[in-house]
């Protein structure tokens, strides 16, 4: 407690204040997404045949393979920051880029997903939409409501992760200060934690 | 640094000028300040607005605007004072000024992010005036935002959404700045329990500010999302729920009345003690109380929607948990009052404003339990009687805190003292011309005069007069108040590190504080409320 006393106004930010920090910041990021599950929850036991019925239409075999790649990508995140508290400044910059293009595997999966719906025109708004049983309506606007926002904060990890890459690279993270590396694991974490909620809700209740 | 006796000492204020190092600090009391100025200059324009929608009403039929003009100026109204002032208001400004200094602490845990969620609130406080003159087409909505009508007006109601979700982002992270600071920042020996029960308030408030705020963020990007892409989930036409809306809306903003309440309720205990020389009474319940109007407030969103369609068995629940979370808002008066019973009561401005904050508080408590209660608010929902309701909470309750901590705190922060004969004044002018101005409005609403019309049944005439003319009274004290503080800001005589008294650590500081609160962290040994001995020594 002392520490951080006098550390108000110096560079670097005592690192269980700022852990504490993310932390409330992770909580924050479950309710955002919480009310999302809220409409999910309250549209599938209004339609529940809908939702059955239109999440055949997702590729479960691509969910899979991206719960995995996320999954892979929690651990080698998880590695890189061993890495550099054991002062392994090159190990950690390459788990971080192996994170960085599990991250881009995922995205890229995402887009071949996006684009079959919109060959399908199944989005909102389409015409196709407009004629579908109202259940598979909302079951797709869940769909890319949930999925895109998660992808976003895929997009926002992959930021954080590569700055943390770019501090390491100069410095600026090493085995004595590494908060920021450890809370942009953290968020990373969060991403994958919050698609394995998705991937079942979404692609397995066929 | 610190050289209290001859020449102007440096401190917060002068330690660096220029507009820039104002922009720039991350200093926690100049934060706090810019917070201020901002959130003032909104009030006086949307107390403008409604001083204005009164003057439509001074008589039936339309008046000085069209009805068109009128729900824009009540949404604008709605989306200013909730958003950009009220619920902001206490806690970045008194909170940011003071909460560091009475904890012992030097800033608080991340400066940096307070100085970044005040340029958020900026951001959004722009989105929000930018909403109303693009294209000529204020939003009309309402604050609420309700569906059906928000996803089909031809309004700017897109800007105006997204200003909210920003201006939410920016209490998120003052909300978890608080909470750090709170929990890693306090001087040794501050103990939970020795600590005073302004931060104790804030903790309560930031609680609801970090776990309210994102269910409203994510509601208002769906709303936006149905604009925008038309996914439909409030729409019945695409199979979606209204209703659903409505529940999401008051899951965040029903707790957010306790984020504007919480820290006035805060304000007004660090004032009854210091003006009766005497400890606080009850400090643990009245800690804890804060705490449980945080948690049962997270549960009772649903009386906002008894005639909105609800199953008998939630209408009965939300009601029995409205009757609930009363009882610690009870137990705060009861400890207020019986802090000044006793002690050397000694009735300076803050002191004034706090007494009233009681009167005015517990009339709008009371008629909340009117609403709250399924029977009779099936009678007053959407009538006038909410309207007034509100104002004596929100307005009687957040405002005059606000006017009380100005006045308690205002020879701390500026060094200078204002006039008491004119702070007297102004209060006089405002509490009658609040009074006037909102309670016919109860009976109006009894009598079945429906919220947001521009225009009302001849009936109602007399009510409407009086009322705008406490509107004019109510402005007039404004600027009364206002002025007074403005002209000593720069004119004043010095103010003494410690004109009230006071025994909380912020008064044990000079006056203007210097730049970093404490030469040296105190060492807490005791409570923050000990009359006895003073506590100066150190």
């Amino acid at each position: 407690m002392s520490t951080t006393n006098h550390t108000a106004h110096s560079e670097y930010i005592d690192s269980d204040t700022g852990k504490m920090g993310m932390w409330l910041f992770l909580f924050t990021e479950l309710f955002l997404f919480g009310g999302l599950f809220i409409v999910y929850a309250v549209m599938r036991s209004k339609y529940g045949e809908d939702f059955h019925h239109a999440a055949t239409e997702l590729n479960a075999f691509i969910g899979a393979t991206n719960t995995v790649v996320l999954l892979v990508s929690s651990m080698t995140v998880a590695m890189s920051l061993t890495a550099i508290q054991k002062n392994q400044t090159g190990l950690a910059m390459g788990l971080i880029f192996i994170t960085l293009l599990l991250a881009g595997v995922f995205m890229m999966n995402k887009y071949f997903e996006y684009g079959h719906k919109f060959e399908l025109h199944l989005y909102p708004g389409s015409e196709v939409m407009h004629n579908l049983p109202h259940g598979e309506i909302m079951f797709f606007g869940l769909y890319f409501l949930m999925t895109g926002l998660h992808l976003f904060h895929v997009l926002v990890g992959g930021i954080l992760l590569t700055i943390i890459l770019l501090k390491i690279k100069s410095g600026k993270i090493n085995q004595e200060h590494f908060l920021l590396h450890e809370n942009g694991a953290l968020y990373w974490h969060l991403v994958d934690l919050i698609w394995i909620f998705l991937f079942p809700l979404l692609y397995l209740i066929t | 640094m610190n050289n209290q006796t001859t020449t102007t000492p440096l401190n917060f204020l002068n330690h660096q000028t220029g507009l820039w190092s104002w922009l720039t600090s991350t200093d926690h009391k100049r934060i706090g300040l810019l917070y201020m100025y901002s959130i003032v200059t909104f009030f006086l324009v949307a107390a403008v607005l409604g001083l204005l929608m009164k003057i439509e009403k001074s008589a039936p039929g339309e008046t000085i605007m069209t009805a068109q003009t009128y729900n824009a100026l009540f949404t604008l109204h709605g989306i200013i004072m909730i958003f950009i002032v009220v619920i902001p208001g206490l806690a970045a400004v008194f909170g940011n000024i003071f909460l560091p200094i009475m904890i012992g602490a030097k800033d608080v845990a991340f400066p940096k992010l307070n100085l970044f969620s005040f340029y958020l609130f900026l951001t959004g406080a722009g989105l929000g005036l930018y909403s109303q003159f693009a294209n000529g087409h204020s939003p009309d909505t309402g604050w609420t935002f309700y569906v059906p009508y928000s996803a089909e007006a031809s309004s700017n109601v897109v800007i105006a959404l997204t200003a909210a979700f920003t201006l939410g982002f920016a209490s998120i992270l003052t909300g978890l700045n608080f909470i750090v600071t709170i929990h890693t920042m306090r001087a040794p020996g501050m103990s939970w329990f020795r600590m005073p029960l302004f931060p104790w308030s804030l903790y309560a408030t930031a609680w609801i500010q970090l776990l309210a705020t994102p269910v409203v963020g994510i509601t208002l990007l769906m709303v936006i999302a149905e604009r925008t892409l038309h996914v439909g989930f409030f729409d019945p036409k695409l199979g979606g729920d209204p209703v659903l809306y409505q529940h999401l809306f008051w899951i965040y903003s029903h707790p957010a009345v306790y984020v504007m309440i919480l820290p006035a309720m805060g304000v007004v205990t660090e004032i009854f003690p210091t003006f009766s020389q005497k400890p606080v009474f009850g400090y643990v319940p009245i800690a804890l109380s804060s705490l449980a109007i945080a948690l049962v407030g997270y549960f009772v969103w649903g009386h906002h929607m008894f005639t909105s369609g609800m199953s008998y068995e939630s209408r009965w629940f939300f009601s029995l948990l409205t009757f609930l979370v009363a009882i610690p808002s009870a137990i705060k008066v009861f400890n207020w009052l019986s802090t000044m019973y006793g002690g050397s009561v000694d009735l300076q401005p803050p002191l004034l404003y706090a007494i009233s904050f009681i009167f005015l508080f517990t009339i709008g408590g009371f008629t909340g339990l009117t609403l709250g209660s399924v029977a009779t608010d099936i009678q007053v929902h959407n009538t006038d009687f909410v309207v007034a309701h509100f104002h004596y909470i929100i307005f009687g309750g957040m405002g005059f805190g606000f006017f009380a901590g100005i006045h308690y705190w205002f020879p701390k922060i500026y060094g200078k003292l204002y006039s008491i004969r004119w702070a007297n004044i102004g209060w006089g002018i405002l509490f009658t011309g609040f009074n006037l101005l909102y309670f016919p409005m109860f009976i109006m609403g009894i009598q079945g005069m429906p919220r947001r019309y521009f225009d009302y049944d001849p009936k109602f005439q007399l009510g409407q007069t009086i009322s705008t003319i406490g509107a004019i009274i109510l402005f007039t004290g404004l600027i009364t108040m206002i002025s007074n503080l403005i002209y000593h800001a720069y004119k004043g005589a010095t103010a003494p590190a410690n004109p009230w008294h006071g025994v909380t650590l912020e008064w044990q500081i000079p006056s203007p504080p210097p730049h970093e609160n404490f030469d040296e962290i105190p060492v807490i040994t005791r409570g923050p409320y000990v009359f006895d001995n003073p506590h100066t020594t150190k």
